[in-house]
């Protein structure tokens, strides 16, 4: 076999193998959505990590002179009812929810694909084994356990990421493990299996892709869910918990007295709406990309 | 008396920027059948469904569709519904669809007559029974009681015809009635069609792909390339004297079962005949001159900008072709293929590379009650012998469901046989460890029937091609020559290379996936109906590939197919699988000039020729019945049920074929047979 030179005059193909990355990377901003979410999701960082210097007014003072103050000039979305700035208080929330919605999203859904994959690909015993813990968490009621251990697991809130997403992946196991095994049919993963392509490496290669779709569209739902999941367990005193604040907390704070004090929550919940929006809009423009006979695909 | 008549028609699909049909002309006499042949995309089915007014809502249809000169393009679908089924009947490609599975095919037949007909139920449902009787099913009455899921494919293609013809309609629409049928039972529904079209005196459009159907019960032809008729005549006078350069290359590029090429002097000596594939694919978007131009040998300068109209063939009556060139010879106009080298080593003095021995696969098929209690078991794969010599290639034929392609997978496994010895290369595959397993998927790969399904569809060719490589050990950056170098070897531009599966023809696909089963030179490559899924043109360019690469690498193929005619041009040796068993095996000349089984013969004289003079002088040996429930085989020999010549022997002999199971036996050196009476070899 002869071995490519680096200096091949031929012009035609080039000398290494094609990798998925950079061509990827051209089709995902190929897409104007794709490119509008992902200006969204900087935009949200930024705001998040940034915010707090612009800011007048720190997250932990609280201003005596403006109790449930309107937005104005000097408190960007108005006060709390104990005086704190709400535009303090939103975007310190958002760097906690912006990090944990998407941490969980993709622990949840990586976990998800494991366990689906192995129990779909393997079948028998391992199948049998890893679809009784599925189900045996399904059944678990995830809030209760989660409120009763939370206590004791301690107040780092980095600790919600994994206790989120260990509750969160079971249904997507289930389809993923579903689709698994109708794709284990098809004839290119026997193919591969004949060439004597290793188990690993079928599951990496050709089922992890040709589920991305799956993968990517609950991944997007799962932001929202953890956001969402997050402030409820605050609630209970376990993760996030005040002073300090996710957007969960602030939504959850403010929603009581939404109709009178709009500002304490429409801006972290609009917020909150724009994450899961601008990760929808990736999520789609991922998917896309990665499917080449789709619309966006080269041709 | 023309009772059909097509004119100019043209229908272009919604959202398309080019026609599917540009100006289709079709003449249909009361009881003749006409064939409509091309390759697929050419128009064929759109045409068919254009004449029924069955195309979607928003396709635009012009130019004129006359039924006993009443014009039918432009009546609403009211209007049409009226005609559909009483003066024009459609036989659809697949009967298990084109079924209701929720009533009995008597009801459905009855329901036709009394929309139509406005009879009684009561008559209705005689006249279904006598319909039933009209197409061959035995006990009609009892039959017409039958759900679709309880008759065989054959079964419910002739009661797609008895509901055809229960109107006594003037026309009748078969598109592909046989593509999704045996052989043996292809052979049946092509003499009920006829016999069908004869008895009622409808005419019938047969649209087919099929050069051999058209041959075998066609009386004129129209030959589509990409929307237009190119050529058009009886279909004596169009097979033996073609004029047009793409029906002369559909007709070079069938595989014949004697070898022999349809024009001029065979080819002395080649191991193997050698087909004359068409390259290229049909245009997308037809340019300015003849469509044909791009893929034809003979185009000159005034093809690529005039496209021609059908003209009348000098001497010939009723010939039309579209045609800017003359064409004399037909046998002139595609350059001579180059056949192979002859084998030097004669075959028993070469290594076996692969030993099967009492082969037996049964799957057990289960209740759907909880219990999944066991029902029966189908005896797929029921002792099986043969051997495969290196550096040749035994075909394994047969009709579905003979066990031909578990076999083959039960070899691609590499482990233990339910029963039985696999044998690769020296190594028992009972007795492989896992390093030894591993080693030895590197010798043996396999090209599968369907390209499309066997690539994976989010990876580009050259990471196809190069997985194998990396999957034993080559490192990524060193991959790049050799994916060239396979994909130069299966005759691809290197440009493909960055393409994604759906981005190719067919046939193109097909390549990539033997340019994969190469990548690591295996020492046995097994092949699933290789071409089964391709066009006609393209499937003589894979099998002469495949001819071609077991002469230049020496390789040993174990093929599977259906097809006779692709065992007889791609194999060395064929086995003939029935049942599970293999009846007849032997060098692939000899059994298609002499089989001395029974089934082989019938085998043989299902294949469709694609030469009619030919085709209907030949004696006949149609099979009655279907292939027995593999889950009870019947005592005795398997194929007796079927077997013509079980029926011509007296009782004394006769019951050795009720009662004992015949063993292969050499017949003549080298060919073995499992019949208690073969055909006695002539010499």
């Amino acid at each position: 076999m002869t071995v490519p030179g680096a200096s091949d005059p031929s012009g035609a193909p080039p000398e290494a193998m094609p990798v998925r990355g950079p061509a990827l990377t051209r089709r995902l901003l190929a897409q104007p959505r794709a490119v509008l979410g992902l200006a969204l999701l900087t935009g949200l960082f930024l705001l998040a990590f940034a915010g707090p210097h612009l800011a007048r007014w720190d997250w932990q003072q609280t201003d005596f002179t403006a109790l449930r103050e309107p937005p104005s000039a000097e408190h960007w979305f108005g006060t709390t009812a104990s005086g704190r700035d709400v535009f303090a208080l939103t975007v310190r929330g958002l760097q906690k929810s912006l990090l944990i919605g998407l941490s969980v999203a993709v622990l949840s859904t990586g976990l998800a694909a494991l366990v689906g994959m192995v129990a779909g690909y393997a079948g028998g015993w391992a199948d049998r084994v890893l679809m009784g813990v599925t189900d045996l968490l399904l059944v678990l009621p995830a809030f209760l356990v989660l409120a009763v251990l939370g206590p004791t697991l301690g107040s780092a809130w980095p600790l919600l990421v994994p206790a989120l997403a260990a509750f969160m992946w079971m249904v997507t196991a289930r389809m993923v493990r579903q689709a698994t095994i109708s794709l284990k049919e098809r004839e290119f993963v026997l193919a591969a299996r004949c060439m004597g392509v290793s188990p690993a490496r079928v599951l990496v290669r050709h089922l992890l892709p040709n589920l991305g779709s799956l993968l990517i569209i609950d991944g997007t739902l799962h932001v929202g869910a953890a956001v969402i999941a997050e402030s409820g367990l605050s609630y209970f005193g376990f993760g996030v918990r005040p002073p300090d604040s996710s957007l969960g907390t602030v939504i959850a704070e403010g929603a009581a007295a939404a109709t009178t004090f709009p500002w304490l929550f429409g801006f972290a919940a609009a917020l909150l709406v724009l994450l899961v929006l601008a990760v929808n809009l990736v999520g789609d423009g991922l998917r896309d990309a990665l499917d080449p006979t789709g619309g966006g695909g080269v041709r | 008396m023309t009772v059909l008549r097509v004119a100019d028609l043209r229908v272009t699909f919604r959202d398309a920027t080019v026609p599917a049909v540009r100006g289709m002309d079709l003449a249909v006499d009361r009881g003749e059948v006409h064939a409509v042949v091309g390759e697929s995309g050419c128009g064929k089915t759109t045409t068919a469904l254009a004449l029924l007014g069955l195309l979607p809502p928003g396709t635009e249809v012009a130019g004129s569709v006359r039924l006993h000169g009443k014009e039918l393009v432009g009546r609403s679908d009211a209007e049409l519904a009226r005609v559909r089924g009483r003066d024009i009947a459609m036989v659809f490609a697949d009967p298990s669809s084109a079924l209701t599975p929720v009533r009995t095919v008597g009801d459905q037949i009855a329901e036709t007559i009394r929309i139509h007909q406005g009879a009684s139920r009561a008559a209705a449902r005689a006249r279904a029974v006598r319909l039933l009787d009209l197409v061959g099913i035995p006990d009609p009455a009892r039959r017409a009681r039958a759900y679709p899921h309880e008759l065989s494919g054959g079964m419910r293609q002739r009661v797609m015809i008895a509901m055809a013809v229960a109107n006594d309609p003037a026309v009748i629409v078969a598109d592909e009635p046989t593509a999704a049928l045996d052989g043996t039972v292809r052979a049946q529904v092509l003499q009920v069609l006829r016999a069908a079209g004869e008895a009622t005196g409808a005419a019938i459009v047969l649209i087919t792909h099929d050069l051999g159907v058209a041959a075998e019960i066609a009386d004129r032809v129209t030959v589509m390339y990409a929307g237009r008729p190119v050529e058009s005549g009886p279909v004596e006078e169009v097979y033996a004297r073609p004029r047009m350069p793409y029906t002369i290359g559909l007709l070079q590029a069938v595989p014949r079962l004697d070898g022999r090429p349809p024009f001029g002097p065979a080819v002395p000596g080649p191991r193997r005949p050698v087909l004359v594939p068409i390259d290229g694919v049909p245009p997308q978007r037809p340019g300015p001159g003849c469509s044909f131009s791009p893929r034809c040998p003979i185009s000159g300068p005034r093809c690529a900008e005039e496209e021609p109209g059908p003209r009348p063939v000098p001497g010939a009556d009723g010939h039309t072709v579209a045609c800017l060139q003359d064409v004399a010879d037909p046998a002139a106009v595609y350059p001579p293929p180059d056949p192979g080298p002859e084998p030097a080593v004669d075959r028993v003095e070469r290594p076996v590379v692969l030993e099967v021995s009492g082969l037996v696969r049964h799957h057990v098929r289960r209740g759907a009650g909880p219990l999944r209690r066991r029902r029966d078991t189908v005896r797929a794969v029921d002792g099986v012998d043969f051997t495969v010599r290196r550096g040749e290639t035994l075909a394994l034929v047969g009709e579905s469901g003979c066990g031909k392609t578990t076999t083959l997978l039960e070899i691609l496994r590499l482990r233990a046989p339910q029963a039985g010895r696999i044998t690769v290369l020296g190594h028992d595959t009972a007795a492989l460890d896992r390093a030894t397993r591993r080693a030895l998927r590197r010798d043996v790969q396999a090209v599968f029937q369907d390209p499309l399904a066997s690539l994976d569809p989010l990876m580009r060719v050259a990471e196809i091609v190069a997985e194998p490589l990396l999957a034993h050990g080559h490192r990524r950056r060193d991959v790049g020559g050799p994916v060239r170098e396979l994909l130069a070897m299966v005759g691809l531009p290197a440009e493909l290379a960055w393409r994604h599966p759906g981005a190719l023809s067919g046939g193109q696909r097909q390549r990539v996936a033997i340019a994969r089963a190469l990548a690591l030179r295996p020492r046995l490559l097994l092949l699933d109906e290789p071409v089964s899924a391709l066009d006609v043109s393209v499937q003589a360019g894979i099998c002469n590939l495949l001819t071609r690469l077991q002469d230049r690498l020496g390789l040993t193929c174990l093929l599977v197919t259906h097809d006779l005619a692709v065992a007889r041009h791609v194999a060395d040796r064929i086995a003939v699988m029935y049942l599970g068993r293999i009846v007849e095996l032997g060098d692939v000349r000899g059994v298609c000039r002499d089989p001395a089984h029974p089934y082989t013969r019938a085998l043989l004289s299902a294949v469709p020729v694609p030469d009619p003079a030919r085709a209907r002088r030949r004696p006949r040996a149609v099979l009655p019945g279907d292939p027995p429930d593999p889950a009870a085989p019947p005592p005795g020999c398997r194929f007796r049920p079927r077997c013509p010549r079980y029926r011509t022997l007296e009782a004394g002999r006769a019951r050795r074929c009720e009662e004992e199971e015949p063993r292969s036996t050499e017949v003549a050196p080298g060919r073995y047979a499992a019949c208690h009476y073969p055909e006695t070899t002539s010499p």
